[in-house]
């Protein structure tokens, strides 16, 4: 299996004065095929969880016939345990401008959008002024294309992309039903190309370095680096850019602290691994794929409360429309605290993870299939500490 | 534009559908039968319920297969073991979810979410039960509508119902997650916000979340007390849906033998709704002729055109929400019911030598509005309560049942004179477009002498289930008295179903028309698709009962209201002239602007 070592990189965060203008009037003359053909090249995919090819996406908007596109930047960093959408927009928002512009370019689009989570309204002040500017730059590159800022209200599932645009336009955020997607029908019924915060500040450096640079590094699957946002039970937690493709026992050796139990990769929605089998997990799309979420759980914590905790979570955050996830949520939920009571016998479980089976394939968006990731995860593993 | 042809496969089974049809379309042409519970015909897709889930090959992630377009190549099956066994996890949940208190409900016998429990069997409950407590109490504020959320699945029809349909947006989804629900603006009581009470999403519950307020037992209180002499009218819509059910299939007429159950239940006097909706027809259409005078003539610019009907109290209601500022342009005569209600407590209690104290009138209406109406303060003309309970079709089915009674081996028997006497006009006020039909074959025949110029009086433009419906008749040839609307030209309008009335209304407010007559029902297909009649519904049964009212009215032997000896009789006995003194106290009514929120 191919592996890479842990290495830190500074791709991201790289904040050269006028990298931004340089790589926007460098790139708005060029054939927009060819940009495509360059992120198809880099390996780009999708950073916000699940994993689609950027240049895919692109091109796929790029093709549809109608006159109005739009482009929308997905800053409703909801995932429990990640946090780095909030330091980019902090620390290098005219990057994300400028992938935003860019995409615009490519796919035919005169307005571009970010939606940004409503915990996130103490950076709308900065945000704005920042992007009031790049409005103003824009013009002068004679580039009939806008930004604008949109605010959601604070639903975990209003970073699905659908109930994102059902958000913005007013309605509910509710999950659409797929297809169409979004690439043919999103934002207000138009094709819409939807990326994460740190997808579009990737397309921006990978127009600027080309290609190359980017997937030079990861592995074949992974290509590239990625920000991860680390927590939890490590004497270091914070936002690190690290290329694809490690062992999570290389990544526990550096960031655990000594005494990890566990890791949940790709927050509350993704994979709870094991000590045991750290030395078989690499962290890309081959292997576990994540957001950028990393939580470090030492042997202090009681699995069964962060199992609950989760579904808590989702209980909460389940939009309520379909049965599998509103329904599903509450019984796996109210299953374990059945089964830690004694209230139910232990083979309960096996009921549940059957459950969490149907949800996983009869649920209408990703929330509700996905959260039979955390509980089968943290079920299997740590079965004993779910029972007594 | 002729449509592309899709191959695909459903369970191994080859067969080509047209570009864009859903699996669940497709599948039924093969009558293979998917569970549904968030779909209704007359609604958008939802795809919230997950109950209609199959397998498309090579897909990760089962389809719903009411939200899913064929695709070329598809293969499709609709009962494999991912699929059964989702389904039944699917219905599981909701019952943990749902007061399954079947016995007691309204709707046990006619609950989707209950034959399909019976169908997959899930009677051991493997899961734990998730209903909220504070559900169990239901709302019973309304004089029409009982809303029990511990009965609600969440399939969001009724809102879609109300919102698409009706444009009333009553009813909304609140809250996420677990709190999810089904509640009203700000979680007011039904009798606090802005419903019309049409009852339309009562038609569309697939579960008992949303009945009728039932007043069987008050009726039956009723015709048991020896000292009440009770009279029942029959409203238009009612005899051409009871059948429904009652076993008949949608359309079929059951007139006479509503009447002798009715008899065999024990009102004193079976009378018919009918007639006053003709009283209508000459109020209504004089009140036309009268203010197109004055409009036209004394050029009165308090005197409001168009003028629109008034018989349907959802739009009533409605109208007195949303545009108070036109309330003007609404006819001032009273419902049918209301009509009959007034007239039947004087004019007839003198007739049968019965104090009005002692007369009890029931009405037997295919709306669940009807029971607000009854209970408004201005419909008390004759002294007392006018109408005092309605019964909706549904209500009236049940009566029947209790009272043991075998329908089908009854013999067809007529209404009770007087007030029993109707004429075709009458009849297809029951659908939309029947009242503008009804009263253009009045008026135009009093404005000129001569029949109104469509074959066998028919004026099929204003039939039919398009939401607006328009029509123009040229007046010629006028009598003396009118020769002010020589050469007129007569620009009428139907609407049905609240969003269609909405849009008429708009275009009205900034001046895009220039109709001089707008019929607006509140339900879709006028009063034969009403909150009271039987479930289910679905544009096909609403078209199936319109045609059995049609034919009604084909063949009655008198088919214009001003042809209603009885109706003639009453005004030259007691009301004296259309729009007269003693009409104006009785037969008409005013209305108030009530707050938007």
């Amino acid at each position: 299996m191919e592996t890479k070592k842990l290495k830190k990189v500074d791709i991201i965060f790289e904040n050269e004065q006028g990298l931004s203008m340089a790589v926007l009037e460098k790139t708005l003359k060029r054939n927009p095929d060819d940009i495509i053909l360059d992120l198809i090249d880099s390996g780009l995919k999708g950073r916000g969880g699940a994993g689609f090819p950027t240049g895919l996406k692109w091109k796929f908007t790029k093709n549809e016939e109608n006159p109005v596109k739009y482009v929308i930047c997905n800053a409703d960093e909801g995932e429990p345990g990640t946090f780095k959408d909030r330091e980019i927009i902090e620390r290098v928002p005219e990057k994300i401008f400028t992938g935003i512009a860019i995409c615009g370019y490519v796919i035919g689009a005169k307005e571009g959008y970010i939606y940004i989570r409503g915990e996130y309204n103490f950076l709308l002040k900065n945000l704005n002024v920042k992007l009031q500017e790049f409005n103003e730059k824009l013009k002068k590159l004679h580039f009939d294309f806008k930004i604008y800022l949109r605010s959601g209200s604070g639903a975990y599932v209003c970073g699905e992309e659908s109930a994102l645009f059902e958000s913005m336009e007013g309605f509910r955020g509710e999950p659409r039903n797929k297809p169409p997607y979004p690439t043919v029908a999103g934002y207000n019924s138009k094709p819409t190309a939807i990326n994460n915060v740190e997808t579009l500040v990737y397309t921006t450096m990978i127009c600027h370095m080309g290609p190359e640079k980017f997937k030079a590094l990861g592995t074949t699957d992974s290509r590239g680096s990625k920000v991860f946002s680390v927590s939890g039970d490590t004497p270091i937690p914070g936002i690190y850019e690290l290329e694809l493709g490690m062992p999570l026992h290389d990544f526990v050796e550096d960031f655990g602290d000594g005494d990890t139990k566990a890791v949940q990769i790709g927050g509350a929605s993704g994979f709870c691994v094991t000590r045991k089998k750290f030395n078989d997990t690499i962290i890309g799309f081959e292997g576990i794929p994540t957001g950028g979420s990393m939580m470090i759980f030492n042997s202090s914590r009681s699995m069964y409360n962060v199992l609950h905790d989760y579904l808590e979570f989702f209980c909460e955050e389940s939009c309520g429309q379909c049965t599998p996830c509103r329904i599903g949520c509450q019984q796996l939920l109210k299953g374990i605290e059945a089964v830690k009571r004694g209230e139910r016998p232990p083979s309960y479980l096996e009921d549940l993870k059957k459950l969490t089976a149907t949800m996983k394939i009869a649920a209408k968006c990703g929330l509700g299939q996905s959260v039979g990731n955390p509980f089968n995860s943290i079920v299997d593993n740590f079965r004993e500490e779910i029972i007594y | 534009m002729s449509k592309y042809m899709v191959n695909l496969k459903i369970n191994n089974v080859p067969l080509a559908v047209e570009e864009g049809t859903t699996i669940l379309e497709a599948a039924k042409t093969l009558n293979f039968k998917i569970p549904t519970l968030c779909n209704h015909p007359d609604l958008t897709v939802a795809g919230n319920c997950r109950v209609c889930v199959v397998e498309v090959k090579g897909a990760r992630l089962l389809s719903a297969s009411c939200a899913t377009p064929v695709s070329e190549g598809m293969e499709v099956f609709t009962n494999s073991e991912k699929v059964r066994t989702s389904r039944k996890h699917i219905v599981e949940l909701l019952l943990s979810e749902h007061n399954s208190d079947c016995t007691k409900c309204k709707k046990n016998g006619n609950c989707e979410l209950q034959s399909l429990a019976l169908e997959y069997r899930v009677g051991d409950h493997t899961f734990l039960s998730v209903l909220k407590p504070k559900d169990l109490l239901p709302d019973l504020s309304s004089p029409s509508i009982v809303r029990d959320n511990s009965k609600c699945i969440r399939c969001q029809r009724c809102v879609r119902t109300c919102t698409e349909l009706q444009g009333v947006n009553a009813l909304c989804v609140a809250y996420k997650g677990d709190h999810q629900t089904i509640s009203t603006f700000m979680n007011k009581p039904m009798n606090e916000v802005v419903c019309t009470n049409c009852g339309q999403c009562i038609n569309r519950c697939p579960t008992g979340a949303l009945t009728e307020k039932n007043s069987v037992d008050f009726v039956w209180d009723a015709l048991y007390n020896q000292n009440k002499f009770v009279v029942v009218q029959t409203a238009p819509a009612v005899r051409i849906a009871l059948g429904e059910e009652l076993g008949y299939d949608p359309g079929e007429r059951v007139t006479g033998k509503m009447v002798a159950a009715l008899r065999k239940i024990g009102f004193n006097k079976v009378l018919d709704t009918d007639f006053t909706a003709d009283l209508t027809i000459l109020e209504e259409g004089f009140e036309l002729l009268n203010r197109l005078k004055s409009v036209l003539v004394d050029q009165d610019e308090t005197v409001k055109l168009p003028m629109m009907t008034s018989c349907s109290p959802g739009w009533i209601k409605f109208i007195e929400h949303i545009y108070p500022e036109m309330l003007g342009n609404l006819s001032t005569c009273k419902s049918p019911q209301q009509m009959f209600g007034a007239l039947a407590k004087t004019y007839y209690a003198e007739k049968v030598n019965v104090k009005a104290q002692d007369m009890i009138v029931v009405s037997i209406m295919p709306c669940t509005a009807k029971k607000f109406e009854c209970d408004r303060p201005e419909m008390r003309d004759s002294g007392f309560k006018d109408v005092d309970f309605v019964l909706t079709t549904r209500e009236l089915a049940l009566m029947i049942k209790q009272a043991g009674i075998d329908f089908r081996s009854l013999e067809p028997e007529a209404y009770d004179s007087i007030l029993g006497e109707s004429t075709g006009a009458g009849v297809i006020f029951g659908a939309t477009g029947g009242v503008m039909e009804a009263a253009l074959r009045t008026a135009y025949e009093v404005v000129t002498g001569r029949e109104v110029p469509f074959t066998n009086l028919e004026i099929k433009p204003v039939r039919g289930m398009e939401g607006v419906k328009e029509a123009s008749i040229k007046i010629k040839n006028v009598k003396p008295e009118f020769a002010h609307l020589e050469g007129v030209e007569l620009n009428v309008a139907v609407a049905h179903g609240l969003s269609n009335a909405r849009k008429v209304m708009d275009d009205v407010r900034d001046g895009k028309t220039n109709y001089h007559f707008i019929e607006v029902m509140g339900c879709p297909g006028g009063c034969l698709g009403g909150g009271g009649q039987p479930i289910p519904t679905s544009e096909e049964i609403r078209k199936k009962r319109a045609e059995a009212i049609y034919d009604e009215d084909h063949n009655m032997k008198l088919r214009k209201s001003h042809e209603n000896p009885e109706v003639t009789a009453l005004y030259e006995e007691f009301l004296g002239v259309p729009n007269g003194h003693k009409s104006h106290d009785l037969l008409h009514t005013h209305y108030k602007a009530r707050i938007r929120y």
